[in-house]
């Protein structure tokens, strides 16, 4: 189309030497494990505390549970993490910016069902910047009245334009297929609540709320281990309570069933969403259902995305994921489609599902996903943000580095057997889910396939 | 911290190598994780796609992955997996990279497949239509089936430019998608990816002695190729204020966009990041100049930010590059009523500049994050990659916290005073959607 005497496409993809042989791999080199520091200090905040990493940065995660069954929790728990760093009696909102940036750093808080997570980072030497301003939060937050307002106002409108995410539909559609009024699908509060929330109500939540105990701080960076407890345990001292902080209450087991079809009007893609049960993060079947998981849609080389991406162009991504809370976990599968292909999509996708549960995954399919998940693993955690992200998860379940160090060899043992086993999850019977999509275009299609309840 | 220099190797055949280890030769220092980053920067984007070929650039980005002569389709992607590595590719402006981040026992195996496809990829007419499909359907993703699509990087040049290279939609219109063909696919490949118009970059857990011999031993026999001449996308600037509007079926508020000529990158690179520094001063964090004013003091936006670059970061392009500032706001509030007050506190910083403790606010946040990307390998990787190429010195991604701080309060203010209404493009999103979001 450009060079005017260029070779045809035949002709670029020979040689005349032909083609070559994959280079093998060479020897590993294994890396070091982070010094780690993990504790409960006095007030039952647990700190983990990791040296990772060659910049001179660290990284701060916190994560508070923060369940609430009341109906009104959601808008009351989202206005607080939107002004929680807005006041307190020593800084306003623009001191508490101001007093991060001098230290290169950053603070952000956001709530969903099960947790108040604070996210933040700064250079190392300005790390008692950072926790100073996050302490002055956690102990003093005022929610000044203006602030509140304002907030609350911008989060009506930040609502509707989530609300508009065909992603985020989706997913609230299938939170309350799965789990009904459970607080777990509650996730994007209701524009008419948050506009009722008062600054004393919020108050009121901090202060039953965001607690210690039970609680979870993560430092990972260029940092001493030992040292950097000493400081949260001095810096932290004034945060505390005997009551702890809010789990989740249990999931209920997410039964298979038929999938649910919901109209958006315009849309010209479909959101398909399907869930099934799944062990815990800590159960001793879950290296081998990671490894299943990833043979069927849990990375690209997956025979869910080399079928209906690779083969069929049905898709730009399919994914194949799990959802961990302390005692439960679950496997979410996804896909976007346009419209006319939707329903030859789910047909595709049960077909993996069932196969995977009948056909066990090959040997290969096997040492590859098994290759991936080990160097995943390596890679995800190579970055001082990427540990702490990684920390967080974990400890969340009651783990920590140990585990982290220890699961290479944990998906080393795993045999091929086990994976067999595991695939077992997959019965396409054991699903249930969602397609958010343009139901006059999907509706007559769908019906014929079966299995889908139509609005 | 000193960002170790990056070490550089030009093979024969003209493909420039860019070697950053974590550990100097020699040193005794542990280094970092056994993890490496491999990228390959192609010296063309979609500027240079032809008209009646939108998104070509994009979609053969696609097909880079579908095959080469000792590869059949989908041993890519397994390839790199199977040895518990990640990758991806994407389309700029200016540019195509490509990338593997891998435990750094696959090293070789990562340059092999590089290799590959840089000497010989498998262009087939099945493969061209299966990625037809995909491309599409990452469009309908991305940009058709949602809120705020394009907003503003496909929406905005075509207001701002004239030409078609600067104007069109990098994505592409279904039609030329669907237009093109196996031989547009040779072509192109012949033309724009030649070794002499890549750069390779490596980094990470790596001795740069044998990572040369290995890049040696599996890129030296890529025959050298004609380059071609690297056209200019020079245009004016617009002599007054242009104006659209575009109707969004999906968004429930109005939006705004307003788009400005920046310097050039590359031949005013100190007056680029001037306008680098205005655009922290503006938007970045609750202490910044546009969320002071039309977040919480006037309460007229939902959201605002300002930046340098139409891709979400700055240095990402060469000349004409765009400055944005972006708002989404609700109906009540009138298009003017927010450009009016982003004018007002340009004018403001025009005339006062900003102050020392902003500047140096700005600073420590910039240096910080800049740490911080490049902790994480793939980013490091694809930053020296794409400076080596735009720039022609992987150095200045070490350079760029000093030369940051340098800016000065004058300078800031001469970058505010550029962005003149009368040379601007402004576009509007106007919902067209009664729904509610749409879950009925």
């Amino acid at each position: 189309m450009t060079s005017a005497t260029h070779r045809s496409a035949e002709r670029i993809g020979h040689t005349e030497q032909g083609p070559r042989p994959l280079p093998p791999l060479a020897e590993p080199r294994a890396g070091r494990q982070p010094e780690t520091v993990d504790t409960v200090l006095q007030n039952g905040l647990r700190v983990i505390a990791a040296r990772h990493g060659a910049v001179p940065m660290v990284e701060l995660r916190l994560r508070i549970p923060f369940a609430g069954e009341d109906p009104a929790h959601p808008a009351r728990a989202e206005v607080l993490a939107e002004t929680l760093l807005t006041g307190t009696r020593r800084r306003d909102r623009v001191s508490m910016d101001t007093d991060l940036a001098a230290v290169g750093g950053t603070l952000q808080a956001v709530v969903d069902p099960e947790r108040l997570s604070i996210t933040g980072d700064a250079l190392a030497s300005g790390m008692e910047t950072l926790l100073d301003v996050l302490t002055d939060a956690l102990t003093e937050a005022s929610y000044p009245e203006h602030e509140v307002s304002g907030e609350r106002d911008r989060l009506v409108e930040r609502i509707t334009v989530a609300r508009s995410q065909p992603r985020t539909i989706a997913r609230e559609e299938l939170q309350y297929h799965r789990y009904g009024d459970h607080p777990f699908a509650r996730e994007v509060p209701q524009a008419v609540d948050v506009a009722e929330v008062t600054p004393e109500q919020v108050r009121q939540l901090h202060r039953e709320a965001v607690l210690p105990r039970g609680s979870t701080l993560v430092l990972v960076g260029d940092i001493d281990p030992a040292a950097t407890v000493e400081t949260v345990r001095r810096m932290t001292s004034g945060w505390q309570s005997e009551d702890a902080a809010r789990e989740l209450p249990a999931l209920p087991e997410v039964a298979g069933g038929d999938v649910r079809l919901v109209h958006r009007e315009g849309a010209v893609q479909s959101q398909l969403r399907f869930s099934a049960q799944a062990v815990p993060r800590t159960d001793e079947r879950y290296p081998a259902l990671q490894i299943a998981n990833l043979v069927f849609g849990g990375y690209f080389s997956s025979r869910l995305v080399e079928n209906i991406r690779e083969d069929k162009g049905y898709t730009y991504g399919a994914h194949s994921t799990f959802e961990f809370t302390p005692d439960n976990g679950t496997i979410l599968v996804d896909a976007d489609t346009a419209s006319e292909v939707t329903a030859a999509a789910l047909l595709e996708i049960r077909y993996e599902l069932g196969k995977l549960a009948l056909v066990p995954p090959s040997e290969a399919e096997v040492e590859s996903a098994r290759q991936y998940a080990i160097g995943g693993l390596l890679t995800s955690t190579s970055s001082q943000s990427g540990l702490a992200s990684m920390l967080m998860n974990v400890a969340a379940l009651g783990l920590g580095q140990d585990w982290l160090s220890e699961h290479p060899d944990r998906l080393r043992a795993v045999t091929h057997q086990q994976v067999a086993e595991a695939a077992r999850w997959y019965v396409p019977t054991a699903f249930t889910g969602v397609v958010v999509g343009d139901a006059e275009q999907l509706g007559e299609q769908l019906r014929g396939l079966g299995g889908v309840t139509l609005p | 911290m000193v960002e170790p220099q990056p070490h550089r190797v030009t093979l024969p055949n003209g493909l420039r190598v860019v070697l950053a280890p974590d550990a100097e030769p020699g040193s005794t220092s542990p280094g970092g994780p056994p993890v490496v980053g491999v990228s390959v920067h192609y010296d063309v984007g979609f500027r240079s796609e032809p008209e009646g070929r939108t998104g070509f650039a994009h979609l053969f980005e696609h097909l880079m992955f579908q095959g080469s002569e000792s590869l059949e389709k989908l041993a890519h992607f397994r390839h790199v997996q199977g040895s518990g590595g990640i990758f991806n590719g994407s389309t700029h402006q200016d540019y195509t990279d490509y990338f593997q981040v891998l435990p750094s026992n696959a090293l070789e195996r990562a340059l092999f497949l590089e290799a590959d496809r840089m000497r010989a990829p498998r262009l087939t007419e099945e493969n061209l239509r299966n990625q037809v499909d995909v491309v599409k359907e990452e469009i309908r993703l991305n940009v058709l089936n949602r809120p705020y699509g394009g907003f503003p990087w496909i929406l905005l040049p075509p207001v701002l430019y004239s030409t078609f290279a600067n104007a069109h939609n990098g994505y592409g219109d279904f039609t030329d998608l669907e237009r093109a063909t196996v031989d547009d696919c040779a072509a192109f490949f012949d033309t724009y990816y030649a070794p002499g118009n890549a750069v390779l970059t490596i980094t990470g857990d790596i001795d740069v002695d044998h990572a040369t011999d290995l890049v040696h031993k599996h890129f030296g026999d890529v025959p050298a190729r004609s380059v071609p001449e690297r056209p200019s996308f020079a245009e004016p600037a617009p002599s007054g204020e242009l104006r659209d509007r575009h109707q969004d079926p999906h968004a429930p508020l109005p939006a705004v966009a307003l788009g400005y000529r920046l310097p050039d990158p590359v031949g005013e690179l100190d007056e680029y990041l001037a306008n680098v520094v205005l655009a922290a001063v503006l938007s970045d964090g609750d202490a910044s100049r546009l969320q002071q004013r039309l977040v919480y003091r006037d309460s007229l936006v939902v959201d605002v930010h300002a930046g340098a670059g139409l891709m979400g970061a700055p240095l990402d392009a060469r000349d004409p590059d765009t400055f944005t500032i972006t708002a989404i706001h609700s109906p009540e509030v009138t298009t003017d009523r927010v450009v009016d007050a982003v004018d007002s506190e340009l004018e403001r910083l025009a005339t006062e500049g900003p102050t020392a403790e902003e500047l140096s606010r700005v600073t420590a946040r910039w240096s910080a994050g800049l740490h911080r990307d490049h902790d994480r390998l793939v980013s490091r990787t694809l930053d020296l990659g794409s400076t080596e190429l735009l720039h022609g010195r992987a150095e200045l991604v070490g350079e760029l916290p000093a030369r940051v701080g340098a800016v000065t309060a004058e300078e800031v203010a001469s970058a505010a005073k550029a962005l003149r209404p009368e040379a601007r493009a402004v576009l509007e999103i106007e919902p067209t959607s009664e729904a509610d979001g749409g879950a009925a």
